[in-house]
């Protein structure tokens, strides 16, 4: 799996320490949109061509390679579905989020 | 070497000298030759830059964010719509501290559609975080071009280069374009304080709460309020290469004058003709062209209209609803000061209706003839 590093959340106590523009102030870190999800996406991996198209297209960054084969970041994603529609071998399911 | 060039081409020539690395653009209407000329020397050589050709203006200003985020001196040029369909990515530029030089010619917008000159288009982009300078001459133009980029550079703040539709971008003038090797040595390369590579990966622009947002901002407003400053030292250093002074503003007899024009752009030269008229006839008239709208000049303009008795500003633009867009500047930058200087606000020449010394000599006749304008916008020029 990912591993998942602890964070400290970044806090600038002062206008001289925040920096000109904003650039990798750590916010997403804190900032976790699986919440939004309706709908998951779940990899039928006995299907998957490893072409890395739903990687390439996921527009959150929440799908990340690994061993060769995509998983999804459920912390981040948010269920917009367009790695399903992408996928040639439609091995992609969108499952209903259970309340 | 003197040239006889177009307005357009001045743009073309400065974003050259200044060694341009990225040029991104829309090469439709209501594109100019500015970046016609561009593309040609990015294809015979004689610039080294990536030219990227693009679908909109918005993407053009995208584009020029991501090359100038990686750490590329960039240009592009735009007018009326094409400005307006960029404005979102006017304030990714500024807000992200990219230091972009763009040059806009001052087009009216649609509808009706017009290719004529007006202020609007750029004027409706004030709060956008960019430095504005409107230019007077191609000479100024081409000029302007290369402080910018200095000073763009110097702030991290972007600008924008504006000069009037037709009246300068398709006339042609005199120009003096200086030598490669001495711009090179007046402007070296872009140093980014921070940059992207591949190497060192950043997510630019991401979600930014409610407690880092503010100190942006403040210190976007913090570097803004130093370039009034800057912009006279590198007009200055640029005078000691090339033996012109570019600066905030340009005084026109104003020392003596008991009336003051204030005007912008290529209406500020026909003014300067006005008032040499005027001055034949006996009367105390000066101008004041304002070269640098954002930011705007208050301490110059303040310290030139002190010994005034009455002042005049010409817009060729208006904020619906309220006034000409420098007169509300000019009233702004009057309030709190001891005199109660009456202040007359005059609106000519939207579309593109010509503005001739003639319109000089009514603007000044009322104002000489009238303690107080009668009415809150005085129309010059308008079919009533």
């Amino acid at each position: 799996m990912k591993k998942k590093k602890k964070y400290e959340k970044i806090v600038f106590q002062s206008e001289k320490e925040v920096p000109m523009m904003p650039m990798s102030v750590g916010s997403m870190l804190f900032n976790k949109t699986g919440a939004w999800r309706n709908i998951r996406p779940v990899i039928d991996l006995e299907n998957c061509i490893q072409c890395g198209i739903c990687w390439k297209f996921c527009p959150d960054v929440a799908i990340y390679i690994e061993n060769e084969y995509p998983v999804v970041d459920y912390e981040y994603c948010k269920g917009c579905g367009l790695c399903a529609e992408e996928c040639p071998t439609k091995c992609i399911a969108m499952v209903e989020e259970e309340k | 070497m003197r040239k006889v060039i177009m307005g357009n081409h001045a743009l073309s020539y400065g974003a050259m000298l200044g060694r341009s690395q990225v040029i991104a653009a829309y090469p439709i209407t209501p594109q100019t030759q500015v970046v016609e000329l561009l593309s040609e020397m990015c294809a015979d050589g004689t610039l080294d830059a990536k030219f990227i050709k693009v679908e909109s203006e918005h993407s053009a200003m995208a584009a020029c964010l991501g090359a100038s985020l990686a750490g590329a001196r960039t240009f592009t040029a735009t007018s009326s719509q094409g400005l307006t369909l960029m404005h979102e990515l006017l304030h990714w530029a500024s807000g992200g501290r990219l230091p972009v030089v763009m040059g806009n010619i001052n087009r009216a917008m649609a509808p009706g559609w017009s290719i004529w000159s007006d202020q609007n288009d750029s004027l409706s982009q004030r709060d956008t975080g960019w430095m504005q300078f409107y230019c007077g001459s191609n000479q100024e133009v081409l000029d302007t071009v290369i402080q910018a980029f200095k000073v763009s550079e110097a702030l991290h703040i972007p600008s924008m280069v504006i000069l009037d539709a037709f009246s300068l971008s398709h006339t042609y003038e005199v120009v003096d374009v200086p030598d490669q090797d001495k711009v090179d040595e007046f402007l070296p390369p872009y140093k980014p304080r921070i940059r992207i590579t591949p190497e060192e990966p950043h997510a630019f622009g991401g979600l930014t709460g409610p407690e880092h947002y503010f100190e942006l901002r403040y210190k976007l407003q913090k570097e803004m309020e130093k370039a009034p400053a800057l912009i006279e030292k590198t007009g200055k250093e640029y005078e000691k290469f090339f033996g012109r002074y570019l600066g905030l503003v340009e005084d026109h007899r104003c020392g003596d004058a008991e009336l003051i024009l204030i005007t912008s752009g290529t209406m500020g030269n026909t003014a300067k003709v006005a008032v040499d008229m005027l001055r034949e006839e006996g009367m105390k008239v000066g101008n004041l062209r304002i070269k640098v709208f954002r930011p705007f000049p208050f301490e110059t303009v303040r310290k030139i209209l002190k010994g005034a008795r009455k002042v005049a500003v010409v817009d060729r633009n208006i904020s619906y609803g309220y006034h000409g867009i420098f007169y509300q500047e000019v009233k702004s930058a009057l309030y709190g000061q001891d005199s109660n200087l009456p202040l007359f606000g005059f609106i000519a020449g939207l579309g593109g209706r010509d503005i001739t010394p003639e319109t000089f000599r009514e603007i000044v006749q009322y104002t000489k003839e009238k303690d107080r304008p009668e009415e809150e916008i005085v129309w010059i020029g308008v079919k009533r």
